[in-house]
């Protein structure tokens, strides 16, 4: 090994280049823009402003974010739903006066004062909500005419009563403590905004209501054809709006005691910034509560620490002006670029090192040579299948496969030429296994483990695992269960190819290198599923040994089949049975003689398994050049091969041709037959073995006769 | 035959929202004029016209731009600060060429600013005019002007002469006039006209087809940001002062006003100079007869936003939002 090549190991093995591109695919990536900006406002500012980060001015700032950022996630729970709502100021305004107006001119009770302002502001929302909502006008200027009519009602309330309000005060205690009271050293309306937020996100992110919210913002017309009620949808944001901003608004009134004319003016764009600033984007759908405070507490400093700098008059709209356009542009470039950059990142090859490839030549003495056993193969359901990746048989000899449709269909013995649809899953079933009730275990593509009964009935065994600690990705979700086997005490081990890629583009991770897989269990005694070995490079083909105790799986990228202890003393223990396939292998069955059959869904070619050994080169084809011109395995011709548990292989059948199976990707042998599988074919092929035992089925060699 | 039986025999009378609001206006005329004494007046009904020619000329310049699909929300900041900055300039003594040189390249600036941020950072263009117009009247009032409220000197006799009259029609009115032909013949004729219908009907479409998108939505702004700094030399030379508070009113909503109510849809590529003129009759009758009401300000607003309220509904229940082709974002 050159010297390159081994720092090229090492480079690929201590660096984990994957993390970048699931870092990138993950949501909250996107508030790290923000919180960045907030670090650089507090770092900037504590340099400029001596004594900037005080016990105080924090105090200070909690306060009025328990006012304003009332009003902001009200903003955003709107925006999420794809509107806009600039009467906010005008609200805020009007419920400081009204506040003022009920406790300190009317002298009413607390209890009474607080609902009667919120109902105020919910009520000029539901004239948002009814008009942006039901008769579906335009957001921005339904709001901005309320935000003008509404405005000339607080200046013409303020012209007539503002000297009566002003001239009395109120002497209640708990108004006082609305205004300046502290809970636990904390202010009272900022704990209090807390447990709004909390409860906010929850319903944004737990609730039916909250669903439907993100789904109208994402795409109304998907939503609408849903069968969400969109329009209602809509109403409602703008009440929460209009009582959130009221809310604020009523803060305000306990803190400050004063009605004049200049509040809540502008407070419409300062909410706006926040929310943009935080990450909600305009127009919905992305976005949440987090992310409105965020904003909010951003812009605050920002502007608080400006009239702390004396700046002169102008340089505050300035600022949040460039700031409001800056938070805008990154967000829409962001939103725009977002993916472009993920798909550059997130093929992520590593360095992998393939033994020497046995040779295949034919009149070679080698155990692979080829040859054209499979000519003229007998063909079940010919035209009428597409992609039966694995068969299997009952104990009364029916075929059951899958396809691509979404169903598990039946061939009915004895000359399997009728077919039906067993059931229909509505995922395309791969591995399938019987247990020792005739129940139908079946992986299914993007769904999970399921088991079907003789009776047909459906029963959903496990679509979750556990979460490995320091996974970035979310790897609990089961997203490509491939092949099964059932243990003797029931519990069902399963493979899961890879944890990086979906069923639409597995073939992908064939060319990171990486043991991107793992081989989950599920035990039916506790329903629970356990993953029991990660860390493998595509595992694919399961198949237990027989002792109870181990289990082969083959790992398709790396060309290997090993063996796996599930139980007894060597519990845990993995050991390569055969580590140099000529191809790479997929589904593997128990043959009548006591060995394995390996089906090769294709063959190992020089130059990919040279490109393994290059991590840089797949990495610059993968950022470089378009998708389908990428260098991938070879799956287009195959064999199947039979294999001891000491790893000696004895025989290999091929099509030669390539007309009937060119790429086998299962094989299973049942009464002196082998039948053959392809994930791509349009048949399952039945070849007649020459000295297999005629009455031998693998459903009875391993759960014995009925 | 005449030209309305022409027009019938077309398919007859039809209910748009210009003719609702034209006969609206006029119900609103008559109604004045029988009602109001000293409303169907001559000295009356020409300064009601002068009065209301600015908010006219504004109105061409935006709804230009929303022809084109796009909004201009900082039109009165680029009005009030170029002009400011104008004037502040002649204070100091420049020449009035010089200083409406420089007045003009300000405007013509912010109008490409915008352009660039709406056509080629793609930012809606309603946050990124919005988000303008505090910048700029942040800039202006930090870098332009010291005051509020500046005079305009009694030596700029040229700026003052621009609000005369002429054969007793006030010059702002001829002004609006001359505009208002130009941007018709512009709008119609020109081909950069055309790709401004074109633009606002079908963006995509319109960049498919070949023309240059980008370039004619920075022009839309310019177009927009000089005709404000038009009408705000003419308000300086009428008021022989300029107050830069005017940035932070809710006037620019006004020229919304207008543009929405004589009929230029939001979504853009329909309508034209005439439903300019119209949306601006009505609200000047309008606001002319509250000021012979005697009405306050504040409730002024509240009629003028209810009016702009029941414009939307009634352009939506006209032309109502399908679920299946509202575009996405269009707030």
């Amino acid at each position: 090994m050159s010297v390159s090549e081994s720092f090229a190991k090492w480079r690929y093995r201590l660096v984990p280049d994957h993390l970048l591109g699931e870092v990138l695919s993950k949501n909250w990536i996107d508030n790290t823009i923000p919180f960045l900006f907030l670090i650089i406002v507090v770092v900037l500012f504590q340099s400029l402003i001596p004594g900037f980060l005080s016990i105080a001015g924090f105090a200070d700032l909690a306060r009025q974010l328990g006012e304003v950022a009332f009003v902001a996630i009200g903003l955003a729970i709107v925006m999420l739903a794809g509107g806009i709502d600039l009467s906010v100021g005008s609200v805020f305004a009007l419920a400081n006066f009204a506040a003022l107006a009920f406790i300190n001119y009317l002298g009413w009770p607390l209890y009474l004062a607080i609902p009667a302002v919120a109902a105020i502001g919910a009520f000029v929302g539901l004239i948002n909500g009814l008009l942006v909502g039901y008769l579906r006008l335009r957001a921005f200027l339904t709001t901005l005419a309320t935000l003008i009519i509404v405005r000339a009602v607080v200046d013409l309330l303020i012209l007539a009563y503002a000297r009566k309000v002003a001239m009395t005060m109120s002497d209640s205690d708990a108004w006082l403590f609305l205004g300046e009271g502290d809970l636990f050293g904390v202010p009272f309306n900022f704990v209090l905004l807390v447990a709004v937020a909390i409860i906010a996100h929850l319903v944004l992110s737990r609730s039916r209501y909250g669903w439907h919210i993100l789904a109208v913002g994402g795409s109304r017309r998907s939503a609408y054809n849903a069968g969400i009620a969109v329009r209602r949808t809509i109403c409602i944001t703008y009440v929460i709006s209009g009582m959130f901003a009221a809310i604020g608004g009523l803060f305000y009134a306990a803190r400050l005691g004063s009605v004049g004319p200049d509040t809540g003016i502008g407070l419409e764009v300062t909410v706006l910034t926040a929310a943009v600033l935080g990450g909600v984007s305009l127009g919905g759908g992305r976005g949440s509560i987090f992310k409105a405070l965020l904003g909010t507490a951003i812009v605050l400093l920002v502007t608080n620490s400006l009239i702390r700098l004396n700046m002169p008059s102008g340089a505050t709209p300035l600022v949040l002006g460039l700031l409001l356009l800056l938070a805008v542009a990154v967000d829409i470039r962001w939103l725009k670029n977002r993916h472009k950059l993920l798909s550059r990142v997130y093929v992520s090859p590593t360095y992998f090192e393939l033994p020497q490839r046995p040779a295949t030549e034919a009149g070679s003495a080698s155990p692979y040579a080829v040859n054209d056993a499979f000519h003229g193969v007998e063909a079940i359901g010919l035209g009428e299948l597409d992609g039966p990746e694995d068969m299997i048989f009952d104990s009364k000899d029916n075929l059951y496969t899958g396809g691509r449709q979404g169903d598990i269909v039946r061939f009915l013995a004895p000359d399997y030429r009728t077919s039906e649809v067993f059931v229909h899953l509505g995922g395309f079933p791969l591995g399938l296994a019987f247990d020792a009730k005739d129940n139908l275990h079946a992986c299914v593509a993007g769904m999970g483990v399921y088991m079907v009964t003789p009776e047909r009935e459906i029963v959903r065994l496990s679509d979750e695992t556990n979460r490995s600690l320091f996974s970035i990705i979310d790897d609990s979700r089961i997203r490509m269960a491939d092949d099964l086997d059932i243990a003797p005490d029931g519990r069902v081990f399963f493979s899961e190819a890879t944890v990086r890629y979906g069923v639409s583009d597995w073939a992908v991770d064939a060319l990171e290198g990486r043991g991107n897989g793992r081989i989950i269990a599920y035990d039916p005694r506790t329903k629970s599923t356990r993953t029991v070995l990660s860390g493998r490079i595509f595992p694919n083909g399961i198949c237990m040994v027989g002792d109870g105790e181990s289990l082969l799986f083959a790992e398709t990228w790396a060309c290997r089949i090993s063996r796996f202890w599930f139980a007894g003393p060597k519990k845990g223990k993995v050991e390569t049975v055969v580590a140099d396939l000529p191809g790479y292998p997929d589904n593997l069955n128990r043959a009548s003689d006591g060995r394995f059959w390996v089906a090769l869904a294709g063959m190992r070619s020089p130059v990919f398994d040279m490109s393994l050994t290059v991590p840089s080169f797949r990495r610059r084809m993968a950022q470089r050049v378009a998708m389908d011109e990428w260098l991938y395995p070879n799956l287009n011709t195959g064999c199947v091969v039979k294999v001891s548990l000491d790893g000696t292989v004895t025989e290999s059948l091929w099509d030669l041709g390539g007309a009937s199976h060119p790429q086998i990707t299962s094989v299973r042998e049942h009464k002196g037959y082998l039948y053959l599988g392809g994930i791509n074919n349009n048949r399952i092929g039945r070849h007649k073995l020459a000295d297999a035992d005629p009455s031998w089925t693998s459903q009875h060699a391993y759960w014995g006769q009925p | 035959m005449s030209a309305s039986q022409t027009e019938q025999r077309r398919g007859g009378f039809k209910l748009t929202q210009e003719n609702i609001v034209f006969f609206i206006a006029l119900l609103l005329f008559i109604g004045f004029s029988v009602l109001l004494p000293g409303f169907f007046d001559t000295s009356n009904l020409l300064s009601l016209v002068q009065n209301v020619a600015i908010l006219g000329i504004l109105g061409i310049g935006m709804g230009i731009v929303v022809i084109g699909r796009g909004i201009d929300l900082a039109m009165v900041a680029t009005m009030a600060l170029s002009t400011a900055w104008t004037v502040a300039l002649i204070n100091r003594g420049f020449g009035t060429g010089e200083a409406i040189g420089l007045g003009l390249a300000f405007a013509a600036a912010v109008g490409i600013i915008m352009g660039v941020l709406v056509a080629y950072v793609e930012i809606p263009a309603i946050f990124a005019t919005l988000a303008m117009s505090t910048v700029i009247y942040g800039f202006g009032r930090l870098a332009l002007v010291d005051l509020d409220v500046i005079y305009l000197p009694d030596n700029a006799i040229w700026l003052r002469s621009i609000s005369n009259s002429f054969l007793g029609v006030p010059l702002p009115v001829i002004w609006f006039s001359v505009l208002a032909i130009l941007a018709y013949l512009f709008l119609r004729f020109t081909k950069w006209g055309r790709y401004f219908y074109a633009i606002g009907d079908n963006r995509a479409a319109a960049r498919i087809t070949g023309i240059p998108v980008r370039p004619m939505t920075v022009i839309q702004y310019l177009i927009s940001s000089i005709i404000a700094f038009g009408a705000g030399l003419i308000t300086a030379s009428l008021l022989a002062s300029v107050n830069i508070r005017v940035a932070q009113s809710t006037m620019v909503y006004d020229v919304i006003l207008v543009v929405v109510l004589g009929g230029i849809g939001l979504s853009g590529g329909k309508g034209g100079v005439r439903n300019i003129l119209v949306g601006t009759i009505l609200i000047g009758i309008l606001l002319n007869g509250m000021t012979i009401l005697d009405m306050p300000f504040t409730m002024q607003n509240i009629v003028k936003g209810t009016v702009l309220l029941i414009a939307i509904i009634v352009d939506s229940l006209a032309n109502p939002r399908d679920e299946q082709t509202a575009q996405q974002g269009d707030i």
